[in-house]
């Protein structure tokens, strides 16, 4: 009898479906709708220490293959937003607090806060490309990795999780310093830095001009990621990138990870998406006689067949 | 992009663009408006298919952007979004307040194309801010008419004259749009008569395609489960008068 059941960093989930952050999640209502539907956890929309608008409209464009967004991290503030954790938690399932913040001592700050309000694990935002003096900003050099990874987890019992860039030449390396830097466990990846120019207003569509590439675009860079990651670190690896179907999802296990997020793939499918990537992993596992989740990890690198 | 092909002035404050080109929708559903270099914001279709549209109240910086474009130029349209209004049994009555009467013009048109009777509750501060008043009523719909001062027709709010006319005749459902404090006041009354309602509703909207949770309404997305909303679900709406979401995702009062 095949079944979805997970372990990471000593969460339990009932199957390896997180919703990722930025999508559906400003609200604990949201976050409830999102549990309702069957993920297996929630990563909440990063959070830092004020108030932040985000950038002006336009902030996504739809694309063929993918969307491009350049939210900018509106966020209300850790101090408004403990509330809204505090009802996401009534969905019964992990809730992950996303942070981000321009330094390790704000970071960390944001991390302790974040475990305060009831977070049963941090995800560090190191990798959003299109804030100035946030994400991809800091976190795409290994020192800054490692140190902000370092003084985070100083401050906070629960696991921390590494969201990485892919925006760099080796994210594998950004990975061994998450690792170096103690991080429980890293998730990759965030969206591709990008950029869609309308012709005939001859300008950048999104007010912020660059933006963030997301959905099935991405999710062969995504995968490659993971895969390289795999090799390089001991620590779990959460998957995410252009997730939204069963075979999706296998393809990022079969890389390397243990869970999947899942984003943009809400666009087209809705909530009910997290039922039916697991109703599709459970089919393929018990056609191929995989018996849980983790026996899949990895199985895609030689000598791990 | 769309090309401008008619941009006349309604009242005062509140204009129609209508473009180039063909869009399939019904009323109740909504576009995002790009007016390049300045903003892009959500706003009901008032006329669909061929020479489509959108009728706007020139309030923020977008509008007035949007209001300086002229004939032949071009703006971005994506959409049609969202669900929009349905007709539920034959004898309608349906109420605009303001700039809410753009999507229900459109809809008073289609109900009427259904062999539906409508009969209209037009809300304004003025007889000057009266919109789709001709409209509506070449399509041959029985207007009621309400202004704040007076002006023309009854004085007072909408949902006054509402409750007048509620009064003294049978209706099969109830259609609403405009302030939220006009559609909170109509859902009593409909709760009251047990009477069928749709209300189309606003929320600050950034993607409006389901994603970024600013629009969030009691864990329900504006942008893709409603803007129009069936009383059931009104009714369930806890936040619905209260609170809304500002820019940052912080509940603010409404």
């Amino acid at each position: 009898m095949s079944h979805l059941a997970v372990e990471i960093c000593g969460l339990r989930l009932k199957n390896p479906t997180m919703l990722a952050s930025g999508v559906f999640d400003e609200t604990g209502k949201s976050m409830l709708t999102i549990a309702r539907a069957g993920a297996g956890a929630i990563v909440t929309k990063s959070i830092g220490k004020e108030p932040r608008t985000g950038h002006q409209n336009p902030t996504v464009v739809e694309l063929q293959s993918g969307l491009l967004n350049a939210m900018g991290l509106p966020n209300p503030g850790i101090d408004a937003y403990s509330s809204e954790i505090r009802e996401a938690k009534l969905g019964g399932i992990p809730v992950i607090g996303s942070v981000f913040g321009g330094t390790e001592e704000e970071i960390a700050d944001l991390a302790k806060a974040m475990a305060a309000a009831g977070a049963d694990a941090v995800e560090l935002n190191l990798s959003c490309p299109h804030a100035k003096g946030y994400g991809a900003e800091i976190g795409s050099t290994a020192e800054r990795v490692e140190s902000i990874c370092r003084q985070s987890k100083r401050n906070v019992r629960v696991p921390v999780f590494a969201k990485l860039t892919p925006n760099t030449s080796s994210i594998a390396e950004l990975a061994r310093a998450a690792e170096k830097g103690g991080a429980d466990a890293v998730v990759a990846i965030n969206t591709l830095k990008a950029m869609a120019i309308s012709p005939e207003a001859r300008m950048p569509i999104l007010a912020n001009m660059y933006g963030g590439l997301s959905g099935p675009a991405i999710r062969p860079v995504g995968v490659r990621c993971v895969y390289e990651i795999f090799e390089a670190v001991k620590i779990p690896i959460i998957g995410a990138g252009g997730i939204g179907s069963g075979r999706d999802a296998l393809e990022y296990i079969m890389a390397g990870a243990r869970c999947v997020q899942v984003g943009t793939a809400l666009w087209t499918e809705g909530p009910e998406v997290f039922n039916k990537i697991c109703r599709e992993m459970l089919g393929f596992m018990e056609e191929n006689g995989f018996e849980s989740v983790t026996d899949m990890v990895g199985v895609a690198h030689p000598g791990r067949r | 992009m769309v090309t401008i092909k008619e941009h006349r002035e309604e009242t005062p404050s509140i204009r129609t663009i209508r473009f180039d080109g063909k869009m399939q929708g019904v009323s109740g559903q909504f576009v995002m408006v790009w007016v390049p270099g300045v903003d892009e914001f959500p706003m009901s279709l008032s006329y669909v298919g061929e020479g489509f549209g959108i009728t706007y109240q020139m309030l923020g910086e977008g509008t007035k952007a949007l209001a300086a474009k002229k004939v032949g130029e071009k703006i971005g349209i994506r959409g049609p979004y969202g669900k929009g209004f349905s007709p539920h049994g034959k004898n309608l009555l349906v109420v605009g307040g303001g700039a809410g009467m753009a999507p229900l013009a459109l809809f008073a048109e289609e109900a009427i194309a259904h062999k539906c009777s409508v009969t209209l509750v037009i809300g304004a501060k003025t007889a000057k801010d009266l919109l789709f008043e001709t409209r509506t009523a070449t399509a041959g719909a029985k207007i009621n008419v309400s202004t704040d001062d007076g002006s023309k027709g009854f004085r007072g709010f909408a949902t006054e004259l509402t409750k007048a006319v509620i009064a003294r005749e049978g209706f099969d459902a109830l259609y609403a749009c405009g302030p939220e404090r006009m559609i909170v006041g109509l859902l009593g009354m409909a709760n009251e008569k047990g009477l069928p309602m749709q209300a189309s509703l606003e929320r600050m909207m950034k993607c409006g395609i389901g994603l970024c949770d600013s629009c969030s309404l009691d864990g329900k997305h504006v942008c893709t489960d409603g803007p129009v909303f069936k009383e059931n679900e009104l009714r369930n709406f806890v936040e619905l008068g209260k609170t809304k979401l500002d820019l940052t995702g912080r509940k603010v009062p409404v």
